[in-house]
């Protein structure tokens, strides 16, 4: 887990530090080689690379990225202040994966020749063929442009609940989110119903669903007590990879909503050159992932405990 | 007579191989699937506009003397105030949007297709060299692969071109880096059961040379899963790219590809020109769902093991 940490630390500042000088685009355009100079040295972009590379290590592991070129603001600090609003739009997405995905696809899955479940298999390729910002498009436009069902964009009023500050406290917060969780669930749901669907035409040949219903188990208890349980262990393995898709497209879900979460922080660094954010982003998310596939393995032990870690 | 009728009907049956394809399984089964058909229909009309398009169209959208301000605005054909003319409406500066779709498709298709290639090769040799040569070299190439895949594709794509910066060879390029790691693993597993077959220990023990026997023995038992894996990939390396492209990461200005016509249109989005972004939006999703559809069919005849 550190090595991946390291590797992708490594990867991280060496591109990040091809990608441009940030000199320029934080001077006037007029100033002089001086002044340019100063500059250089106060980030300390005068020294070897690997000097460099030291000092963003150590500063990292304390948790200093830098301050931000445009924000002024300590990148690291930036990123969390502006994370509880992706995992706002990621948790509703998730849930709405979890709930349509498990659903259609173990009934696309059970009776894979039934029309319904050729019908979800349509639409899930057609899910998978969507592009998310133009969904998010055309959902914007017809929904809330035209029919004026829903806000345009933005986050809405946050209130709070239990104690933590979210717009999932208040209505107008529930309004905002709905459309750019359904976008960022949309191709997801497609994956996961094709994923458990595959999963369950395998366990459904297998001798014991065979025995249950000859024993006259009824058929929802067949599904949902020993099919479903057995298919658990891929589609686990597959919520923590989709979560870490979920969190790489929030950059696109709110960029269109004008999301103000972290992945729209990161779109804006991109484009201003704003070296810390983007580094203090991508080690964020690779250690968050390092920790969901953490997590990950601990919940197969506890699905199956033929499993050893 | 009938003899002779006979002898007639063996002999143009002889395989040719064009004939051997026509009475194949594979053929059969592919006419009988409605999907197979109309998805393949929906691909090959997709290349045949992309590359006879520029000869029908009204306009070319990019050369600025043929643009007209007084064309601006103008909704689809269909609906009052639109022109025959311009079938799917203009956009602000009077471009025509089919124009625009079917040249931004020429360039949408030429990295799908050619991302593939690229990704396809790099992989299928890091794959055919971890698998064929084993120990160390290949649990560092399946090391590496593991913690690539353990990041999302579309974020490492976002991380290369801001690195890269725009322009149709660095999203090529980005694209490979992204792609090989599928094709790596897949070769590699094939190759792992094909080693170990007795032919390939005849073939050693003949003393043919590795690389002999890795081309003529190894790559073709797994062409069909290069195969099927690649027409996916086409489907996700085009969405990759429009949504690079849509984020302003992509291509660059003067190579408008289909989602950056929809990034454009999403700035007039509001002011209610929906079809500025809508249709090149449509057009991507009719492209990506005809390659899909068309790989599942794929998957499902040549992959016997997941029938």
């Amino acid at each position: 887990m550190i090595i991946v940490l390291l590797v992708v630390s490594f990867i991280v500042f060496f591109m990040t530090s091809v990608i441009g000088n940030p000199v320029h685009t934080m001077l006037p355009e007029r100033a002089s080689q001086e002044q340019v100079d100063q500059v250089v040295k106060m980030l300390g972009l005068d020294k070897p690379l690997h000097v460099q590379y030291l000092i963003f290590l150590r500063n990292a592991l304390k948790g200093d990225f830098g301050r931000s070129y445009t924000h002024f603001q300590p990148a690291l600090k930036l990123i969390f202040s502006r994370f509880p609003a992706t995992l706002e739009i990621v948790v509703v997405a998730m849930i709405m994966t979890i709930v349509f995905g498990i659903t259609f696809g173990v009934y696309a899955g059970a009776y894979p020749r039934s029309r319904i479940s050729k019908g979800i298999m349509g639409l899930s390729i057609a899910g998978i063929s969507l592009p998310s910002f133009w969904v998010g498009m055309v959902l914007i436009f017809f929904l809330s442009v035209r029919l004026g069902w829903f806000p345009v964009s933005g986050r809405g009023t946050v209130g709070s609940l239990l104690g933590i500050r979210t717009s999932l406290a208040t209505l107008d917060g529930w309004r905002h989110i709905i459309l750019p969780s359904i976008t960022l669930a949309g191709i997801n749901v497609a994956t996961i119903i094709r994923l458990v669907r595959a999963g369950m035409l395998e366990t459904m040949r297998q001798d014991y669903i065979k025995f249950a219903k000859a024993k006259g188990v009824s058929s929802r208890d067949v599904l949902f007590k020993h099919a479903l349980k057995n298919i658990l262990i891929p589609v686990v393995t597959i919520f923590g990879l989709q979560l870490g898709e979920l969190i790489a497209f929030t950059t696109i879900t709110e960029t269109i909503y004008a999301w103000p979460g972290m992945g729209k922080l990161l779109i804006d660094a991109i484009n201003n050159l704003d070296r810390p954010i983007v580094s203090a982003y991508l080690l964020f998310v690779a250690v968050l992932f390092v920790v969901i596939n953490f997590v990950v393995d601990i919940l197969y032990t506890m699905i199956d405990p033929r499993v050893d870690l | 007579m009938f003899q002779q009728k006979l002898e007639e009907t063996v002999l143009s049956s002889k395989p040719s191989k064009l004939n051997r394809f026509f009475h194949s399984e594979f053929f059969y089964n592919y006419r009988k699937s409605p999907t197979a058909v109309i998805s393949s229909i929906m691909i090959l009309s997709a290349v045949l506009i992309a590359l006879f398009g520029p000869m029908i169209t009204p306009q070319d959208p990019y050369s600025l003397a043929g643009l007209n301000l007084s064309d601006a605005y103008k909704p689809p054909a269909w609906i009052e105030g639109g022109e025959a003319k311009f079938f799917f409406g203009t956009d602000q500066q009077g471009r025509d949007i089919m124009s625009a779709i079917i040249y931004g498709s020429r360039v949408s298709l030429y990295i799908g297709f050619v991302g593939v290639f690229f990704a396809a090769m790099t992989g299928i040799v890091v794959g055919l060299i971890a698998g064929y040569a084993g120990g160390r070299l290949e649990s560092i190439i399946m090391r590496i692969a593991d913690i690539q895949l353990s990041f999302p594709s579309m974020l490492i794509a976002l991380f290369l071109m801001t690195t890269f910066g725009r322009s149709v060879t660095n999203v090529l390029i980005a694209l490979t880096l992204i792609g090989w790691v599928r094709y790596a693993r897949i070769v590699r597993g094939e190759t792992l059961t094909v080693k170990k077959k007795e032919y390939i220990e005849a073939s050693k023990v003949i003393g043919f040379s590795n690389i002999k026997i890795i081309f003529q023995h190894v790559l073709p038992n797994v062409l069909t899963s290069v195969i099927v894996l690649s027409t996916i990939q086409v489907g996700s390396f085009i969405l990759i790219e429009a949504t690079l492209s849509f984020l302003g990461l992509g291509v660059p200005v003067i190579r408008p590809t289909l989602g950056m016509l929809c990034s454009d249109g999403f700035a007039v989005l509001y002011s209610g020109l929906w079809w500025v972004s809508f249709f090149p939006g449509l057009y991507i999703v009719f492209i990506v769902f005809g390659i899909n559809l068309f790989g599942d069919f794929l998957r499902d005849e040549l992959n016997p093991r997941l029938k």
